[in-house]
């Protein structure tokens, strides 16, 4: 098989050989349960804890501000649903943008579907009354949520408000800074999943005004099955896994050693090599969307044209399918993604294409391009070479 | 056995149609589109009448949509090339997938639209003879 060219970094990315090696002794000689009290537990969970002191010492956290889980999906439904069930007491109702990953959107939809309060169900006329009431802030074209919007959205009852860092489909970082600071002075819980920004910009919880933060492993060269969410001492937040107690009780489930030690191992080294790749990659990226906005006619790009991750480029072509695209791209080796409805289980188009602005039939000719460490001039190079021959192909097809 | 997601032949009718094009003086054509995906299709018949019979001569398709949906417009023109329009109106999606292989079960609309695909240049051809008539 000929050479494969993976640009698809986004959706998961290989183990760094540093990482593995670093995982190795925990899967056979180091494989102890660290809730036992002997020392193979015991080697276990100083594994476990030393992992969990080094990733708070790169985001300006304590130590036991970190609760490890298995995926970012698992962190963000803990994240709603935990602060949702915790502070009900205290207010009912939810903020998030409209271009969150659908983990945070199906929690948010699901805390709406539950039940009726029961403080209102004696009045008929709110026997409806949902429990959590969510609201969808909208973004402008870039992909951007308005600070002021955040804070018109806020009401007596607002217990959070979740926006996510970077997007994962086209890359623009929020201002997180600023919607933090918005939140800390009202009082309101502040959430940001930072998956795709976790080890690609720098990082400090405090700076950053956040309450709560998820990242994952596997998004950042480590393995799957490890990812954290990031607690601020005095928040209150219930568990959705119950059980042992593991992780002070928030998250029971026996610890996954081998891949948390890879996690901690993969932010080490994304704090030393980050400054360094980022300026490596952006210029690749760039070369890229300058290569494809130049050579194809009809070529758009998504997102803000700076104001995004150094390793994503996101377009739209008229008159061509993105599926269509991503199959003939992996036919020539070249693995990349799309946004078109064609690509998805429930087949519609990308609901961030969509709130950026783009019309379904824009949305349909989406493709996804995500750099990463291994990425090379050359395999921009080609995909710059080949790229404007497959779109050309397919309005051929598609008689435009 | 695990397959993957396309069939072989998929594969090939995306890479190589046969039918993509346009027939220049067309007798009738057929545009469908699929409001969920978005996809959509035209389909252009050249009719010729043989002892009796009404024949597709020549039959050419342009697709806006995924591989599946340009593999499924080439294969339905091969169906149906060659057949009377009674008999193109009898393919069903089923048949296109079958001699596609296979299709994957989110793909199988795609195959659907092709069939609509074929009923409405039918359509189209028979409502133009219909207004010629008068």
């Amino acid at each position: 098989m000929k050479k494969r060219i993976y640009l698809d970094y986004a959706a998961t990315t290989p183990v760094d050989p540093r990482v593995s090696r670093a995982m190795l002794p925990y899967f056979s000689k180091k494989f102890g349960n660290t809730m036992s009290l002997h020392s193979f537990g015991q080697e276990a969970k100083l594994a476990l804890e030393k992992s969990r002191e080094e990733i708070a010492g790169l985001i300006g956290a304590r130590s036991e501000e970190i609760i490890f889980t298995s995926s970012a999906t698992e962190s963000n439904n803990l994240a709603l649903k935990g602060i949702a069930l915790a502070n009900k007491d205290r207010g009912k109702h939810i903020i998030i943008s409209s271009i969150e990953h659908p983990c945070i959107i199906e929690s948010a939809k699901w805390l709406e579907e539950q039940g009726v309060d029961e403080t209102k169900v004696s009045s008929s006329r709110f026997a409806k009354a949902r429990v959590f009431e969510v609201t969808r802030l909208p973004v402008d074209k870039y992909g951007r949520v308005s600070p002021g919007d955040v804070k018109a959205a806020m009401k007596k009852g607002t217990i959070l408000v979740s926006v996510i860092h970077a997007s994962n489909e086209i890359g623009t970082i929020q201002p997180i800074q600023e919607i933090g600071k918005i939140c800390k002075e009202k009082g309101v819980y502040f959430h940001t999943d930072a998956v795709q920004s976790f080890g690609k910009i720098p990082i400090d919880v405090n700076k950053m005004n956040v309450d709560l933060l998820s990242a994952s492993s596997h998004k950042m060269y480590g393995p799957k099955g490890a990812a954290l969410l990031f607690v601020r001492k005095g928040v209150r937040i219930e568990p959705i896994l119950h059980g042992g107690g593991q992780e002070t009780g928030l998250r029971s489930s026996t610890i996954n050693v081998p891949a948390i030690v890879g996690f901690a191992e993969a932010c080490e080294t994304a704090k030393r090599e980050m400054k360094r790749e980022n300026e490596r990659i952006a210029k690749l990226r760039d070369k890229l969307i300058k290569g494809v906005l130049t050579k194809i006619k009809g070529a758009h790009l998504n997102g803000h044209p700076r104001n995004r991750l150094a390793n994503n480029a996101n377009f739209w072509f008229q008159f061509v399918e993105g599926e269509s695209m991503v199959i003939q791209l992996d036919l020539m080796g070249i693995a990349a993604s799309t946004g078109s409805a064609c690509s998805s289980a429930k087949l519609e188009p990308s609901h961030v294409l969509l709130a950026i602005g783009l019309k379904h039939q824009e949305a349909h000719g989406s493709l996804r391009i995500t750099l990463g460490k291994w990425t090379t001039e050359r395999e921009i190079n080609y995909l710059i070479k080949v790229l404007p021959g497959i779109v050309k192909r397919l309005r051929e097809i598609s008689g435009n | 056995m695990i397959k993957p997601y396309y069939s072989k032949e998929v594969i090939k009718r995306f890479t190589h149609p046969k039918n993509f094009g346009e027939i220049k003086n067309a007798d009738a054509m057929g545009k469908v589109g699929n409001p969920r995906c978005g996809d959509n299709m035209k389909l252009y018949i050249k009719v010729e009448k043989k002892g009796g019979k009404e024949i597709i001569e020549d039959i050419k398709f342009h697709t806006l949509g995924c591989a599946a949906a340009i593999a499924t417009s080439d294969m339905a023109c091969d169906l149906v090339k060659g057949k009377t329009l009674k008999e193109a109106l009898k393919i069903d999606y089923k048949k296109i997938i079958k001699a596609l292989g296979d299709l994957p079960p989110i793909k199988i609309h795609c195959s659907v639209l092709a069939r609509e695909g074929l009923k409405a240049a039918v359509g189209n051809y028979y409502a133009k003879r219909k207004s010629q008539k008068k």
